[in-house]
C-alpha cells in the first residue's frame, strides 16, 4: 500500500471544486473555503457569489491591483469580471434564500451522519459568529464541508449526532477531509474515496459515525 | 430645495441623544461609515444599541467598535457577538465577556430582512433560516409548502449612519462595487439619514435618476469627506 498521507488542504478543496458543474453559482465560506477558486478548469464556467452582494466577481487582486471598494466575504481584495454584478445584502441573501446558489462550501467544527453540522459556536466561549452560514446553510441547493478529520487533540468530528449547537439541521451533502471524501447518505456516512495509504478500517478508527464503505471506494483524486 | 448639506461630521452628529438605535453599515471595511462614526465618538453620546453586521474588529481603523471601546454602546445586535477565530479578542469581546454590554446574535440574511421589513413598512416575515437551531427557540413557528418557517420582526433604528460614493444636492446616493452592503437598507430603515459622501456632492439633476440606489427622500443630512477625513 502507498506511504499514509493527510491531504493538504489545497487538495480537499480541489476534490469538492471537482465537483461543481459548468453554470453554478458557488459561495465559498471564508477560510479554508476560498481554496476551492484556486482550482480551475477551462471547460466550465463557475460564477462566484458573496454574501456582502456580489456575484461574477474574479480572482484575488495583485498588489498595487487592488480596488479599495471590491472584496469577497473574507474581506479580501477580489478582481472584476465581465459581467459582474453588486447588489445589496437584502437582495445578496435573496439569491441565498431563494435558492439561487447551486452549491456553499463552509468550514465546520462537527458533523453528523443525518446531515447536521455545527460551525458557529462554543459553548465554552460567550457568543456566536453566525454571519450568513444559517441562511446559506437553509439556502443554497448544496452543502458541502471541508474540514480536518479530526480536532487537534485527536477528538471525532465525524459523529452519530452533533455535541455543539447545529447551524441547520439534515443539508450537508458532501464532506472532504484529511482523511477522504464523503457522500452523506440515508444510511450515514459513505466514504467513497481515502486519502493514499489510508484503509477504511484505519479511516474508521479516527470516526465516531460508523462508516458505510461504498462499494465503488477508489483513491482519493488529486488535481491533474 | 431644503439644504441637507452639513459642513463637518461633528455638526451632522451633534444632536444625537443618548439611549438611541444606530444603523452602523460596512463590511470587511468596506462602505463603513468611519468619519460619521469618529465624530459622534468624539460628541460622546452613551447608552446606544448598535445595528451592525459584525461589533468591530481588531484593526486600528474607526469603526463600531471604537464607540463600544469608549463606553458608548449599551447594546449590539449583530451576525457576530464571537469572532471567527478565537485568537481575534476584540473590545467587544473583552466587554462581552465581562457583562459590560449586552448583545443579539442574527443571522447576516435575518438582520437584512429585518432591516428592509422596517423599511418597507412590513409587521414581519417567516424565514426558513435557523429552523432547528438555538437561536429559532421561542420564536413563531409556521409551515409553508410543506416547510417550517420562524417569525423575524422588522429592526428600525433612529439614526442610520451611511457611507456612500456619489450623491446630488436632492440626497440621491450611489454606491460603488461592494461598498453597497448595507448601505442602503440602513438609509432606507433609520428615522433620521446621515451620510457620508466621498466624491464632491452634485447639483440635483446631475445624476441619472434611472442610476440611483437610495432615494433622496430618505436621506436628512450629508457630509463631503474632507481631504484630511478617514478614507480607507
Amino acid at each position: 500500500m502507498a506511504e499514509k498521507v493527510k491531504l493538504e488542504r489545497q487538495a480537499m478543496c480541489d476534490r469538492l471544486a471537482m465537483e461543481f458543474q459548468d453554470g453554478w453559482i458557488v459561495n465559498l465560506g471564508v477560510g479554508m473555503p476560498t481554496l476551492c477558486s484556486n482550482y480551475t478548469d477551462s471547460s466550465r464556467e463557475i460564477i462566484n457569489h458573496a454574501e456582502n452582494g456580489v456575484v461574477g466577481y474574479g480572482p484575488l487582486a495583485k498588489e498595487g491591483e487592488e480596488d479599495r471598494h471590491l472584496v469577497n466575504a473574507g474581506g479580501q481584495k477580489v478582481t472584476p469580471l465581465p459581467g459582474m454584478a453588486c447588489v445589496h445584502h437584502a437582495d445578496s441573501f435573496m439569491m441565498i434564500r431563494g435558492g439561487m446558489i447551486d452549491v456553499t462550501v463552509m468550514g465546520s467544527y462537527e458533523v453528523a451522519e443525518n446531515g447536521d453540522f455545527a460551525n458557529w459556536r462554543i459553548p465554552s466561549r460567550k457568543g456566536g459568529g453566525i454571519g450568513g452560514a444559517m441562511d446559506l446553510a437553509a439556502g443554497a441547493k448544496r452543502v458541502f464541508i471541508a474540514m480536518e478529520h479530526t480536532t487537534r487533540d485527536g477528538g471525532h468530528k465525524l459523529l452519530k449526532k452533533c455535541t455543539l449547537p447545529i447551524t441547520a439541521p439534515g443539508v450537508v451533502k458532501m464532506l472532504v477531509t484529511d482523511l477522504g471524501l464523503f457522500e452523506i447518505t440515508l444510511e450515514g456516512f459513505m466514504l467513497v474515496e481515502n486519502a493514499p495509504g489510508w484503509s477504511p478500517e484505519e479511516i474508521q478508527e479516527q470516526t465516531e459515525a460508523k462508516l458505510v464503505i461504498s462499494p465503488d471506494l477508489k483513491e482519493f483524486r488529486f488535481r491533474s | 430645495m431644503k439644504n441637507k448639506i452639513y459642513e463637518t461630521m461633528d455638526a451632522a452628529v451633534a444632536d444625537i441623544p443618548d439611549g438611541v438605535t444606530i444603523l452602523s453599515p460596512g463590511f470587511s471595511g468596506v462602505g463603513v461609515p468611519r468619519n460619521l462614526i469618529a465624530a459622534l465618538n468624539r460628541q460622546g453620546a452613551k447608552g446606544l444599541t448598535g445595528v451592525s453586521n459584525n461589533a468591530g474588529t481588531v484593526d486600528e481603523n474607526v469603526d463600531i467598535g471604537t464607540l463600544v471601546e469608549a463606553g458608548q454602546m449599551k447594546k449590539m445586535i449583530c451576525a457576530f457577538t464571537a469572532s471567527t477565530h478565537p485568537s481575534q479578542v476584540t473590545p467587544f469581546t473583552r466587554m462581552y465577556n465581562n457583562d459590560e454590554i449586552e448583545a443579539e446574535l442574527v443571522p447576516q440574511g435575518t438582520l437584512a430582512e429585518r432591516l428592509r421589513c422596517a423599511a418597507a413598512g412590513i409587521g414581519g416575515f417567516y424565514t426558513p433560516t435557523s429552523v432547528g437551531t438555538e437561536l429559532a427557540e421561542g420564536k413563531e413557528h409556521r409551515e409553508f409548502n410543506g416547510r417550517t418557517h420562524v417569525l423575524e420582526l422588522p429592526l428600525p433604528g433612529d439614526y442610520g449612519l451611511i457611507r456612500c460614493w456619489k450623491a446630488d444636492t436632492a440626497g440621491n446616493l450611489v454606491f460603488r462595487l461592494t461598498q453597497r452592503n448595507f448601505n442602503p437598507l440602513m438609509a432606507m430603515a433609520a428615522t433620521v439619514t446621515i451620510v457620508e459622501v466621498e466624491e464632491e456632492i452634485v447639483e440635483a439633476g446631475q445624476l441619472d435618476p434611472d442610476l440611483i440606489h437610495v432615494a433622496g427622500i430618505y436621506v436628512d443630512r450629508m457630509v463631503h469627506i474632507p481631504e484630511d477625513g478617514i478614507w480607507v
